[in-house]
């Protein structure tokens, strides 16, 4: 915010600063002029370093070669090299700071802003030449303009459009349909025994194995009897079982850390906490919706299968997720 | 043999007509000046050592089978860019170091953008006639922030490939457009195929070439414009006063270049920087943990964390949680960077040329404004390491998080307060900062003492001069009759 109230910074020249020993602004200078003397107080000492520094470097750059030829490990190789350049860089930085004239020097500054004449010499040229060349042929400019406008459309359609697929429905469905084996990374379905209370596994449509979009968390909350996670949800969780999509409601990363005491589910990326037993709830963070939950049943052979597909879309909100239960329009 | 060499090309190019200003033109000394620098010097680190990474990178996602010399890997399945960045750090002679190296100068890039703005913003070096290449510099370090994202996600590590998720997850929050641009973006719905060689081509040749464009303009508007410089030493706002280019900016600058690339590879040998095997190939369904951005990325991730769980719900639509922190809140903030000079300059209706800078502490306003704004990104900067605090500190997640939420609030105007207290302070004590006026005490011949304020130090043997026109250089007769030999000058003993 800008300073209204304040005194401007003091922009008047603070010319000569004290006692100036140089010529007066513009007028030729001899090289004798003390500006022109080294600025160092002891230029030996610091030719003499930089001598050192240039030697130094010649010497770390020899060692990167030799280095590199005999593949030497990568610490070797970097300080061989880095060594070489930051001397070579000191060396240089010496010369130029200590063994070359003092000065200071000057230069005149032009302002930037033109001269009223100046900018209408140009306007003139400008503005006189436009109409005999251009405002007499109206068409023509129209016609560019027609043109150009239509490259314009082009750029955008097709070529912007084809750079990927329409979203359609993609966003509302994942592969879980009515049926879908919940499937272990490994390509096997899961069965009624294989996960104890308070285990935890990451599951796939059969279809759809490493799916990024149908990863399902499968946790065993208790080992009998139908877990209820809310109304309408009586049938979702049988022999203890529950499964929510493992996509982050937030910014998508998965959710698979799974606190056994808690009954709480958490997210690593930032920390959202999502409570199992009320249907995976945000608790903490900045996940806004719950984790939508996978109706599940058990085959007559003993494995696990969904009911369903989610019935909204899963992950992170979008523009047109429709209302707060996303129901696909 | 130089001298016909350039005598042809002269008569050719009028070298000498155009040459003779550049190699006059005045660089002011100020150490503050060497930030931007860096900026430069990292960004040809970062050329010279991507083209080395390009050799042996291969962007594409198709899974291969690792064989390479790294044995806890060996038989998985992994994807051609995890496998051959894994294979140019361990197989590839040098290839570890130029990895490193990049990464620690994308890095340094950034970093120095950041400082070298700051310097511009307080010392006011954005004024007119320079807005245009503050807007320019504000975008590259927009373009900087973004390859330096696209660079770390190439590998298609774990670590990375989340960062990836979060940002196709941003890019669906956009309103009405966002979630055709990610389906763009990315070849279709996440994870798609295409986003590791799209994603490839924009690091390595389009934002390069935008940022290169726009350096150029960078550089150019400074040719033009010529440096602003601190009052003092005969500065006014019509001249610059310094070194030339020839000969002394030339070693200077050219030197400091070394050095930024040898600090470069010191840190690249030495310090390791984001070691992709350990963390694994990115899987959609692996977790991974502790996960952090790069450091540029900190303030988005903090401000994620920091963000309460609301979402807007409208009728048939949504704004997504994320759209807040990750888009609004850096759009809002890059727009009033872009737009700062012209704010500044509205509301104290100074519209004139400005060469001399500011000394922060005259300009009590806009420093407190500046500081404030820098610490509430600082604080959103810690908020990205709330899980790391509070295992640190033994403190709750939830006392961490809160803690976070209300500082970044509160700390902006405690931090305006305390910098506009502290510069009306230093603007009552005008000796603070600026060198010792020396006094010579006298004794007088019946004991009584005096001070008088002495020019300069007793028997320091360099005043201070007065800025001397380069281009107005004679050759003093002397030097130039030294040896006979027409137009070849002896150089006098002094600056030998
Ligand atoms: S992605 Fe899960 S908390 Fe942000």
């Amino acid at each position: 915010m800008p300073d209204t109230t304040d005194t401007p910074a003091p922009e008047e020249p603070h010319a000569g600063s004290g006692h100036a020993t140089g010529g007066a602004r513009g007028e030729p200078v001899s090289l004798d002029a003390p500006q022109f003397a080294v600025a160092a107080r002891h230029p030996r000492r610091a030719e003499g370093a930089a001598a050192v520094s240039f030697f130094l470097s010649f010497l770390s750059f020899a060692a990167f070669g030799a280095a590199y030829w005999q593949a030497a490990p990568n610490d070797v190789l970097g300080i061989s090299l880095g060594v070489g350049f930051a001397a070579f860089g000191v060396a240089l930085v010496t010369w130029g700071k200590y063994l070359m004239p003092r000065g200071p020097f000057e230069e005149p500054r032009p302002q930037m802003a033109t001269t009223p004449q100046e900018r209408a010499e140009f306007v003139g040229d400008f503005a006189s030449r436009g109409k005999v060349a251009i405002e007499r042929r109206g068409a023509l400019a129209k016609l560019m303009g027609a043109a150009g406008a239509v490259l314009g459309i082009v750029a955008l359609f097709p070529l912007v459009r084809s750079l990927g697929p329409k979203p359609n429905g993609s966003m509302y469905h994942t592969k879980w349909r009515k049926g879908s084996r919940l499937t272990s990374i490994d390509g096997r379905a899961v069965a009624l025994d294989d996960i104890e209370v308070g285990g935890i596994i990451t599951v796939f449509p059969e279809n759809d194995v490493g799916g990024a979009l149908s990863q399902t968390v499968l946790i065993r909350v208790q080992q009998t009897g139908d877990v209820v996670t809310g109304p309408g949800k009586e049938t979702w969780g049988p022999h203890g079982y529950l499964a929510f999509s493992k996509v982050c409601t937030h910014a998508g990363c998965p959710v698979g850390l799974y606190q056994e005491l808690t009954h709480q589910l958490l997210c690593p990326c930032h920390q959202s906490l999502f409570d199992v037993d009320t249907g995976a709830t945000p608790v903490f963070g900045p996940a806004p919706r719950p984790l939508p939950q996978l109706p599940l049943y058990v085959d007559s052979k003993g494995y696990l299968r969904a009911q369903a597909g989610f019935d909204e879309p899963i992950g992170p909100g979008f523009w047109y997720r429709g209302g707060s239960n996303g129901s696909p329009q | 043999m130089i001298d016909k060499l350039f005598g042809w090309v002269d008569d050719r190019l009028a070298l000498s007509r155009s040459g003779r200003h550049l190699i006059n033109k005045i660089f002011p000394d100020h150490w503050s000046f060497m930030i931007g620098e860096i900026a430069l010097y990292s960004f040809i680190v970062l050329l010279l050592t991507g083209v080395f990474l390009t050799l042996y990178f291969v962007p594409s996602g198709s899974d291969v089978v690792y064989h390479g010399v790294y044995a806890p890997l060996r038989g998985q399945r992994i994807s051609e860019a995890y496998n051959s960045t894994v294979n140019l750090s361990f197989q590839v002679r040098g290839g570890l170091l130029m990895r490193q190296m990049h990464h620690w100068a994308a890095n340094i890039f950034v970093g120095s953008i950041v400082v070298h703005m700051l310097r511009v913003f307080f010392t006011g070096a954005f004024r007119r006639p320079r807005e245009a290449n503050w807007m320019i510099g504000t975008t590259l370090l927009i373009l900087a922030i973004f390859n330096g994202f696209l660079g770390y996600s190439l590998p298609d590590d774990l670590i990375s490939g989340t960062g990836i998720r979060i940002a196709f997850s941003i890019t669906e929050s956009i309103p009405f457009v966002g979630t055709y641009l990610g389906f763009f973006l990315f070849g279709g719905q996440y994870p798609g195929t295409a986003i590791i060689p799209r994603f490839f081509i924009l690091h390595v040749l389009v934002l390069p070439l935008v940022i290169l464009g726009l350096l150029a303009g960078h550089l150019g508007m400074l040719v033009k414009h010529k440096h602003a410089q601190f009052p003092g030493r005969g500065a006014r706002n019509d001249n610059v006063v310094g070194s030339p280019l020839w000969p002394t900016y030339a070693a200077k600058a050219g030197g400091f270049f070394f050095l930024t690339t040898g600090v470069t590879a010191l840190l690249g040998a030495a310090v390791q920087i984001n070691p992709i095997w350990q963390y694994g190939q990115y899987y959609p369904y692996k977790v991974s943990y502790a996960v952090q951005p790069d450091w540029y990325m900190g303030f988005l991730d903090g401000a994620l964390r920091v963000m309460p769980a609301w979402e807007l719900h409208l009728p048939g639509h949504m704004i997504p949680n994320v759209f807040f922190p990750a888009i609004l809140l850096p759009g809002i903030t890059f727009t009033l960077l872009m737009l700062y000079p012209f704010i500044e300059a509205k509301l104290t209706g100074d519209v004139a040329e400005h060469h001399l800078l500011d000394r922060p502490r005259d300009r009590p306003v806009r420093t407190a404004f500046g500081v404030a704004t820098f610490a509430f990104y600082f604080v959103l900067f810690g908020a990205s390491a709330t899980d790391v605090l509070a295992n640190y500190l033994s403190l709750t997640l939830n006392f961490v998080l809160w803690a976070f939420r209300i500082m970044a609030i509160v700390v902006p105007f405690i931090v305006f307060a305390v910098t506009y207290k502290l510069c009306k302070e230093l603007q009552q004590t005008p000796s603070a900062g600026k060198r010792q006026q020396f006094n010579l005490i006298l004794r007088s011949a019946d004991g009584g003492y005096t001070t008088v304020p002495a020019e300069q130090y007793p028997g320091y043997d360099q005043p201070e001069l007065a800025p001397v026109d380069v281009e107005k250089v004679e050759l003093t007769a002397d030097a130039a009759q030294q040896d006979g030999d027409e137009g070849v000058y002896e150089i006098p003993r002094r600056y030998r």
